[in-house]
């Protein structure tokens, strides 16, 4: 089977339209998370990591016209438009697919004040992957993938396996998500928005942010591709479900340990062999003590590890994407990103949390992820 | 190794009947989802009390799901298993319920045991609740349903080594309109029925 890499990428989110912007920016400590006081959002202030609407529209301006699409289509059409600028895969060929991850969609034109602006089918997941196809002229079937907050990483792992299968040469993963009432007074319901900025891994940690952003990252069988001049591939990754509970994650960890077991032995590599781990780190009292027990139970606690969700909150179909493209990012520039909002170790298990900034030689990274429904992912980037 | 794939069962869910492995389990006319869903679980005597917290595509996928695996004999272990399925109409029907709760300022209800089913791969994590399935997932949406790509996903899982048996295909629920067409796919060759696209896609399109 034939080895896929990376041949290029972009980030939009509220720390910029490009992922130099981005890395930029958490190189530098800056967050996108702010106090929101929008009644359009939320009826009581919040935390959260939005892109700025003005700046989105401007932009969008330069290659599209902004009427025909709605904002969780701008996101992506913007994001896949950087991704292609810098890549030699051919978005028109029948030998590349798209696909797009995302729980929530357009879930906004469900609001009232927005439900005449569109076609009735435009909240329909299907038809606005169609439109972002139509945009650039891709003759395949869209491909959509809402698997909760594990969608960004097992999308990466999915186009893999297309691509390694032999069905596709080239797959542009894109995954988004924005903002909205519904989705943030849902989190509201569950209890589970801190009052304040996210503090993933620490001990006075009390729950997660919300961002908004996408993340594209175009993955090929051509072994000329590059990143910043280095061969990144994805060498491995799995998926696993608790089996436990819809709706809190597993008490041991069993489940995402058995997704980065499966995962180690898909990229024919052992634990030892891993040199970073960014993790999902929602900030939530429960998923980071559940990461932090089965990243111990898997011969991984020596292991640094971050957490991106102060920089972004958390960004839900897109986190995934956007997490792994800073992982690459990582490996390319040698640099360990620290947890944003972590002071004080606060998990049962033991693990390595990155608290500052620190250059190291990473040859083999995984990026994890778990989610509602009880599913969980671990993907292995490694320098080729 | 024998590396060829066979459909072990399938069961069907659609216009108030249920079918398995096209031989009829299930009638009854004239009457809505919620009626239809309730006289099933009586019928199957499903005996699972989660059932009545589910909503109703996770009760469609749960049944189709039940009356299917009880028919099939699976010979590897829980964490072999895969469950992949697809739909078209997402987690909808339940966001258009949740959008209600929440469109009113004076009269704001939201509720967290709602919200949790505004995720379509909610279906997936009750069915490997119910059987300890604890393997590869995902959620595909398309338009229509898409017999190549549930075909190639699948292939891809049991390629790879990921999977030894998959729960696969399509649970669409919205607004009391309901389809579901689930297949059970592993190395066993008792049944005889090869994996193919084109097998599954004829059963699919076989019902009338």
């Amino acid at each position: 089977m034939s080895s896929v890499f990376i041949a290029s990428h972009n980030i939009v989110s509220p720390l910029g339209f490009s992922t130099k912007e981005n890395f930029d920016g958490i190189k530098n400590g800056i967050s996108g998370v702010q106090l929101q006081i929008d009644d359009s959002l939320s009826n009581t202030p919040f935390y959260g990591a939005v892109i700025n609407t003005e700046k989105l529209e401007k932009q969008f301006q330069l290659i599209g016209n902004p009427k025909n699409y709605t904002r969780f289509e701008k996101l992506l059409i913007l994001s896949i438009s950087d991704a292609l600028k810098d890549s030699s895969v051919d978005v028109k060929s029948e030998r590349t697919g798209l696909l797009i991850s995302t729980t929530k969609g357009n879930i906004d034109l469900l609001e009232s004040d927005k439900k005449n602006q569109f076609d009735e089918n435009r909240v329909q997941l299907w038809e606005s992957a169609r439109q972002v196809h139509e945009f650039f002229g891709n003759p395949n079937i869209p491909m959509v993938l809402s698997n909760a907050c594990i969608s960004g990483v097992l999308a990466i792992i999915m186009a893999s396996d297309y691509i390694k299968s032999g069905r596709y040469d080239s797959i542009i993963v894109a995954g988004a998500d924005i903002l909205s009432k519904f989705v943030v007074s849902g989190f509201q319901t569950f209890m589970a928005l801190d009052e304040e900025p996210c503090k993933p891994y620490d001990k006075k940690r009390n729950g997660l942010n919300l961002g908004e952003g996408c993340g594209t990252m175009v993955l090929t069988n051509n072994s000329e591709a590059t990143i910043d001049g280095k061969k990144i591939v994805v060498s491995g990754g799995a998926s696993s479900n608790d089996a436990n509970h819809i709706s809190g994650p597993s008490r041991t960890g069993d489940g995402l340990a058995l997704a980065i077991e499966k995962s180690l032995k898909n990229a024919s590599i052992s634990a030892g062999d891993i040199d970073f781990i960014s993790a999902h780190g929602t900030a939530t009292i429960f998923n980071d003590e559940m990461e932090s027990l089965a990243f111990s139970a898997s011969g991984l606690s020596s292991v640094p590890v971050n957490s991106l969700k102060g920089y972004y909150g958390h960004t839900l179909g897109a986190a995934g994407t956007i997490e792994s493209i800073l992982t690459v990012k990582t490996m390319t520039q040698n640099l360990l990103v620290r947890t944003a909002g972590y002071d004080e170790y606060g998990v049962g298990g033991k693990i390595n949390v990155i608290a500052k900034n620190e250059e190291a030689n990473i040859d083999h990274a995984m990026k994890t992820a778990s989610g509602f429904g009880g599913c969980n992912a671990a993907l292995v980037f490694s320098v080729k | 190794m024998n590396n060829r794939l066979y459909i072990s069962g399938h069961c069907r869910i659609k216009d108030n009947r249920v079918e398995l492995n096209g031989e009829p389990v299930f009638t009854q006319k004239d009457s809505n989802f919620s009626e239809f869903i309730k006289a099933l679980y009586r019928d199957q005597q499903f005996q699972y009390s989660k059932f009545f917290k589910m909503d109703n595509l996770s009760k469609l996928g749960f049944a189709a799901s039940e009356i299917l695996l009880r028919s099939i004999h699976i010979n590897v272990k829980g964490s072999e298993v895969g469950v992949v399925l697809a739909n078209a109409n997402s987690s909808l029907d339940t966001d258009v319920r949740y959008q209600e709760s929440i469109k009113d300022k004076t009269n704001y209800f939201p509720s967290p045991s709602v919200f949790v089913y505004t995720l379509p791969n909610i279906v997936i994590g009750e069915i490997c609740i119910k059987h300890k399935f604890t393997g590869e997932n995902a959620l595909l949406i398309s338009e229509t349903f898409e017999a190549d790509q549930l075909f190639d996903h699948t292939m891809s899982l049991f390629k790879d080594g990921k999977v030894g048996s998959c729960l696969i295909g399509w649970v669409d629920y919205y607004l009391d309109d309901y389809d579901a067409a689930l297949f059970f796919i592993t190395r066993d060759n008792d049944k005889k029925t090869n994996f193919e696209s084109e097998k599954i896609k004829s059963i699919y399109q076989n019902w009338s």
